[in-house]
């Protein structure tokens, strides 16, 4: 029952919704409209799920003194104060538990939590995401190496790119007449976008799509069942 | 002399930091070509009619904002600019707050645009792909209230908008997944309402196939050169604009990084034959 | 107070993005700190905004409103409820049941809209007549197009194995592919260095004033 009985409302759930498809009328387009519903209102959960796992593992490494437990305890305590100000006065123009905190605002240039946002959330996130520069250039000098024919036609391509898509690319080849403007470079940067870029995307597009249907219908049909988990 | 692999990695980035920094400090005001598919979401925006009611979805988070949040202030200013009334939602929780910031500038410019008459942010909705297929049927459903918790029924803005088919248009600036595929294959490919965007730069390859003739995709904004050609076609100078001197620089640093690695592999590879 | 505590949001803000800079020398317990307080900020910011923009207008509101009327809305509660059995041993197979109607429900939209969007709208896209396209390089685009396309998704047929014959169009497959992969590390290098610019327009305009 604990395995059998969830398989059987997928492939209903799944059914449902691949006839809401071809017959669009009652009852099941009703269904699949609650099932959207439902289906919001429970990755809500699954959202709340995650972040009561994280604290769980963040109050144990604390608990335990394990390796960094400090770096999880401001980890933690971040996580309180956001928290906090968020449920209390809320966020932009949404009211929290104690109104919007129109005094705390006035003093700090905006709510709590959005001056949290702003000044932590935000450098950290895009900093940590700009680091990738860095190594991206790093990759350029050490791993980009010409090696046979393949690895020719990805360098010159890259290098087609990387300059088309810059005002270098329009000063270089800028000089060139009306008769030669294929080979200006942001046109060539264009033209390899278009056609052999998108041919290989499209293969790449259908390639993943047949395979996402299969597995879709493998899930339907109880196939596929490892989202159930082990077998406790 | 011979450098370690890891000195080698730290003059790569100190480098890059100084070619970054100089061009923003020093600027050179270079210019850049307009893209096909940037031309086309912004003709799309601009034989839009009057009034009409459009979707900008945020659909990233500050990570990506250098290469998003200028597309989105373009593409809210080329809709005021329209007289479009703009409903605002978000697929990423964090989308919310890049749209509020977004909006407090160009209102800047726009101060005659109000809340609940010319725009409104309907806020974040978990779900992706199934949440965009409910907003198709019922978006009270979807979004009971603004975020100022209004309810939808009383947004003036909003009196004649009850499904994804009564907008105009949807923009989905987006850094991932759910993001502007998922607008795409349900708004677009199910409830035919025209589907355009930008996204980083890292993803727009992949969605070039959908500019096709079928126009599953309106057009595409690449990344922060698709930001600077269409602030250039709304004629703004945005922060993208500024931002493609720094961008060209640390492009050609990038070339002759690849060229010293070729030609240092290619000494490496006569050494060991010799 | 507002002015000050304007001046320490950016101080704190140019802190923070120092600390995660300094990874690049080493791992330092500056970036340690940094890292964890983003986890925190990161979480909490989603907690909280799926309590104000999800479970209180989709669920919580509705039910207090109209209960009679919203009763239905129950069993996605309990259902979210059960969701979090997960957290106990004991109690975890409580959690397939919901598990199972979104993967349901995911797996019956996701079947439908690829193969529209995906298989059968790009398809479309690629049956076009090459020779009406405008001007020479439009015809050799989509020649090249119709080619790559029908290459590319040779290679990816791996119930045959691909000799003899049958390696032509594969190889050609495979020079597609190249070129586009070229063409995303070129889209690549773009996105990432953009990221850094935004940094490095934060440190120098915002906090250090150099720019204006």
């Amino acid at each position: 029952m604990k395995r059998s009985l969830p398989l059987i409302f997928a492939f209903v759930v799944g059914v449902i919704v691949l006839l809401s498809e071809f017959i669009p009328h009652r009852p099941f387009n009703q269904i699949v409209s609650t099932l959207e519903q439902w289906f919001m209102i429970i990755s809500g959960f699954a959202i709340l799920l995650g972040q009561i796992s994280l604290i769980r593992m963040n109050t144990h490494k604390i608990y335990h003194r394990l390796p960094d437990w400090q770096y999880h305890l401001a980890g933690l305590l971040s996580f309180a104060m956001m928290l906090i100000f968020g449920l209390l006065w809320g966020m932009q123009e949404t009211p929290g538990l104690l109104g919007s905190g129109a005094g705390i605002a006035a003093q700090l240039g905006s709510k709590p939590f959005d001056y949290l946002f702003t000044n932590a959330y935000m450098p950290l996130s895009a900093t940590l995401f700009s680091l990738l520069a860095f190594f991206i250039a790093s990759a350029a000098y050490r791993a980009f190496i010409i090696r046979g024919f393949e690895s020719n036609l990805l360098m010159i391509t890259a290098v087609i790119v990387i300059i088309g898509r810059t005002s270098i690319g329009t000063m270089l080849t800028g000089w060139l007449p009306e008769s030669l403007e294929f080979w200006h470079i942001p046109n060539l940067a264009d033209f390899i976008m278009e056609y052999p870029n998108s041919a290989a995307q499209r293969a790449i597009l259908i390639s993943a799509g047949l395979g996402i249907v299969g597995s879709s219908l493998r899930i339907i049909l109880g196939i596929e069942r490892s989202y159930l988990g082990g077998d406790k | 002399m011979k450098l370690s692999a890891l000195a080698e990695r730290r003059i790569i980035y100190s480098v890059l930091f100084v070619a970054v920094a100089l061009p923003l400090i020093f600027p050179i005001g270079w210019t850049t070509e307009v893209s096909e598919y940037t031309r086309m979401a912004y003709q799309l925006i601009e034989s839009t009619p009057e009034d009409k009611v459009v979707i900008i979805s945020f659909d990233y988070d500050p990570s990506t904002m250098t290469e998003l949040q200028p597309m989105s202030e373009a593409m809210i200013e080329h809709a005021f600019k329209k007289n479009h009334k703009v409903i605002a939602t978000a697929l990423w929780p964090m989308g919310v707050q890049m749209a509020e910031q977004a909006f407090s500038k160009v209102l800047l410019d726009y101060p005659e645009k109000t809340r609940g008459e010319d725009f409104v942010n309907l806020g974040y909705k978990v779900g992706g792909m199934v949440t965009i297929q409910a907003m198709g049927r019922s978006l009270p459903e979807v979004f009971p209230k603004d975020t100022q918790n209004t309810p939808f029924e009383e947004i003036p803005m909003l009196k004649n908008v009850r499904r994804l088919k009564d907008v105009a248009y949807i923009s989905s600036l987006s850094s991932g997944v759910p993001g502007i595929k998922e607008w795409m294959m349900v708004a677009r490919d199910n409830y035919q309402v025209p589907v355009t965007g930008g996204c980083t730069a890292v993803s727009a390859p992949g969605f070039f196939p959908y500019v096709n003739e079928q126009r599953q995709l309106y057009g595409l904004l690449g990344g922060l050169k698709g930001a600077s050609e269409y602030e250039s076609l709304i004629g703004r100078l945005g922060s993208a604009t500024t931002k493609m001197d720094a961008q060209s620089i640390a492009h050609l640093l990038i070339l002759i990084f690849i060229a010293t690695g070729n030609i240092k592999a290619y000494k490496a590879k006569r050494r060991k034959k010799s | 107070m507002i002015q000050f505590m304007n001046v320490f949001g950016i101080w704190l803000a140019a802190f923070f993005t120092i600390s995660i800079f300094s990874f690049l020398y080493k791992d330092n317990p500056f970036y340690k700190f940094s890292e964890q307080v983003f986890v925190g900020l990161s979480a909490a910011y989603w907690l909280v905004y799926i309590i104000y923009s999800i479970m209180i207008p989709n669920l919580f509101a509705k039910l207090i409103a109209d209960f009679s009327g919203n009763a239905i809305l129950l069993i996605p509660a309990t259902l979210g409820v059960m969701m979090l059995m997960r957290l106990h041993p004991r109690t975890q197979w409580l959690s397939r049941f919901p598990i199972a109607i979104m993967i349901g429900t995911t797996a019956g939209i996701s079947m439908l809209r690829y193969m529209k969007s995906d298989i059968l709208e790009q398809v479309t896209a690629t049956m076009i007549n090459p020779f009406a396209a405008p001007d020479t390089a439009g015809v050799i685009g989509n020649l090249l197009l119709i080619i790559g396309t029908i290459t590319g998704v040779f290679f990816f047929y791996f119930s045959k194995k691909q000799d003899g014959i049958f390696k032509v169009p594969s190889k050609i497959g495979i020079y597609f592919l190249m070129i586009s992969f070229g063409a995303t590390f070129g889209y690549t290098v773009m996105a990432r260095i953009s990221l850094l610019i935004g940094r490095l327009e934060f440190l120098l305009k915002d906090w250090l004033h150099i720019i204006q």
